[in-house]
């Protein structure tokens, strides 16, 4: 844990409120999808919360999103109202999509986030093209797309990473290295597992950092962040980090030793870090206890205001699929 | 009315694209310096500088993607892709993101692209460069499909499809790049979501697209001298299509065939086929033929590749059979 004696509390309790939120939300997404209420594919982040909120902690307003499927976390840390996510996934009308995209498709775009993308690797030629468009209207705008480790085997990564920096664009390709690509681990799909390493072909700045540790993950996103924001250029950050629960809800977890699960563990960001912040004095164990309570309500709120939501109405199915009913033609 | 190729007319469309809205700019492999595959963009870096026609590298699914970003973020990109055939490598950008982003965000993002690529055979360049594929995505909702025949059309369906809020893919037939015709005045508006008469008849509906309308066109005057006025439908649109054309059409001729260069089974013509069926079934006095392209992958041997492709000969005959069938 990087020592920070600047850290102002306020931020730090900001930190950890954020990973609080993603990770309550989550464990309760859990439970909602064994009584029903959420169907489709379900893939938490419980573990990685420090890679998506330290990470954006450094991001700008203005600045973009694009993220994977496992992408509730981006969603939350960027301001997306709980509600809105867990209405989405209950598929009702109050939904941040309406109910059209679920768990994978978050979409928020007065907050930047330019969905959450099932297709792996899918989501960056998008990124890239975003950047693309910012640099065009010169905007100082810059692009920050997440993916998994598994994204690295796909052509689009290759591609994207040549032509980012080929046309000097600013995206931080971000790598949430869990160390599977669903359940195929990382030295079983690369013939070379060093994934920031995959920079250097393509004459792209790169890091790794420690995906268990927010500050960490914080300082070295405001790096790439604002490398690319000053060069104009893209930027390749690896966060290595660990999901503690199953690829999806259904996964029997036949690919990974659960000693390797348990060692995780003991770097649990939601232990870590109040524990860091307690030594550092900067909040106490009631403190914890008490944002604890208070982000469990929020969560709690947000599943009422689901559950309460309305559905949307099948005559509307149709709807957005083009911009105007052109369709009528046919 | 000025005569001039299609090629030319697809490079003023986009010549006039580029002028209009600095929002425009053209990107693709060898667009630039080489001035398009197909010679439609040469001369435009020049005009507009390598920042608005951009050459890409070999990287189809990573440009269109590109594309689509830049598209959601403000810009109104075209996107040449060489040929249908090498657009397979972005089918997932198009059908997963661009198809998909409007309706999977709840209607807060649209995708206004344009992704221009040639297609069809003729050429004697093979298999992977020859398909007709133009129903893989006209069987897409989200998008749209065009398919510009006329000189006209080849530079009046830009603008139209720039100013959709959606994205709209169009299919140009490589062989008509040479073709001459007449081009309309500077400002000539074209809606290109309608089909068009290119020829009034009463006998027998022709219903095709793209490349096989001039072959219908050669067939509908040559069973003229036997007396068969042959009506011939460019769809123009083929997504979405415009129904009401073919249906009116074939109430008046009571017969109808679909010429369509892509294969028969599961292709266009097997919707409009379908289409004529359902909303048309009582006007018929003969059973709805297609005439397509044999099932194979294009073959190289000039007379293999002849024998493969929906051709004159084949569209006369279809035709003769149908009018003998006269009630």
């Amino acid at each position: 844990m990087t020592a920070t004696p600047a850290l102002a509390r306020g931020h730090a309790v900001d930190l950890l409120r954020h990973m609080l939120l993603v990770r309550l939300f989550e464990e309760r997404s859990a439970e909602l999808y064994m009584e029903g209420k959420i169907r489709g594919f379900l893939h938490l982040a419980i573990g990685q919360e420090a890679v998506a909120v330290g990470s954006l902690a450094a991001a700008a307003e203005t600045d973009r999103i694009v993220a994977a499927y496992r992408e509730h976390a981006h969603a939350l840390a960027r301001g997306t109202p709980p509600a809105a996510v867990m209405a989405e996934m209950f598929g009702k009308a109050t939904g941040c999509c309406r109910g059209r995209g679920g768990s994978m498709h978050l979409f928020d775009v007065a907050r930047g986030l330019y969905g959450g993308n099932a297709i792996v690797a899918g989501g960056l030629p998008l990124a890239v093209g975003l950047a693309l468009a910012d640099s065009l209207r010169r905007l100082p705008h810059v692009t920050l797309c997440f993916f998994g480790d598994g994204a690295v085997a796909e052509g689009e990564f290759h591609e994207s990473l040549n032509l980012a920096a080929l046309w000097k664009l600013p995206v931080v390709f971000l790598c949430e290295n869990n160390r599977y690509a669903m359940g195929t681990a990382l030295e079983r799909h690369q013939a070379m597992p060093f994934i920031h390493r995959k920079a250097s072909a393509y004459g792209i700045e790169s890091a790794v950092v420690d995906g268990m540790d927010v500050l960490a993950v914080e300082a070295a996103a405001r790096l790439a962040v604002e490398t690319a924001r000053g060069s104009g250029r893209p930027y390749l950050l690896e966060a290595r980090t660990y999901r503690f629960r199953a690829h999806s809800m259904y996964d029997p977890e036949l690919y990974r030793p659960k000693e390797e699960v348990e060692r995780w563990k003991a770097r649990d960001p939601l232990d870590t870090f109040p524990r860091s912040l307690e030594a550092w004095g900067l909040v106490t164990a009631d403190d914890v206890r008490a944002m604890h309570a208070d982000v469990a309500g929020e969560v709690e709120a947000a599943v009422a205001a689901a559950e309460a939501a309305a559905w949307e109405p099948v005559a509307d199915l149709s709807r957005d699929v083009l911009a105007a009913p052109t369709e009528a033609v046919a | 009315m000025t005569v001039t190729t299609y090629r030319e007319a697809v490079r003023e469309a986009l010549r006039e694209a580029l002028a209009a809205d600095e929002r425009v700019f053209l990107m693709g492999e060898d667009v630039g310096l080489y001035g398009g595959a197909y010679a439609c963009s040469r001369g435009l870096l020049e005009e507009f500088g390598p920042e608005r026609v951009r050459d890409a590298p070999l990287s189809e699914s990573a440009f269109v993607g590109a594309g689509i970003g830049a598209a959601i973020a403000g810009m109104r990109p075209i996107v040449e892709v060489m040929t249908v055939n090498f657009s397979l490598l972005a089918l997932d950008q198009i059908v997963n993101n661009a198809a998909a982003i409007r309706h999977m965000s709840g209607g807060q993002l649209g995708v206004p692209l344009v992704i221009r690529m040639a297609t069809g055979a003729g050429r004697q360049v093979a298999a992977q460069h020859s398909h007709s594929l133009e129903v893989w995505y006209a069987h897409v909702p989200g998008i749209k499909v065009l398919a510009p025949v006329t000189v006209a059309d080849a530079r009046g369906m830009l603008a139209p499809a720039l100013a959709d809020p959606d994205p709209v893919v169009i299919f140009e037939h490589a062989q008509l790049y040479p073709v001459e015709g007449e081009l309309p005045p500077q400002g000539d508006v074209c809606d290109p979501w309608h089909a068009a008469i290119r020829r009034p008849g009463r006998d027998v509906t022709l219903v095709t697209y793209g490349g096989s309308v001039p072959k219908a066109l050669a067939a509908a005057e040559a069973v003229a001298a036997e007396g068969i006025e042959v009506e011939v439908i460019d769809l123009r649109s083929l997504r979405p299509l415009d129904v009401a054309t073919i249906l009116e059409s074939v109430g008046r001729t009571r017969r109808a065939t679909v010429v369509d260069e892509g294969w028969r089974t599961c292709g266009l013509a097997a919707e409009i086929g379908s289409l004529i069926a359902e909303g048309g079934f009582y006007d018929l006095d003969a059973p709805v033929t297609r005439i397509c392209t044999a099932e194979v992958p294009i073959p190289y041997a000039r007379h293999l590749e002849e024998a493969a492709l929906p051709g004159v000969e084949r569209i006369v005959a279809a035709v003769r059979e149908l009018a003998g069938l006269r009630a």
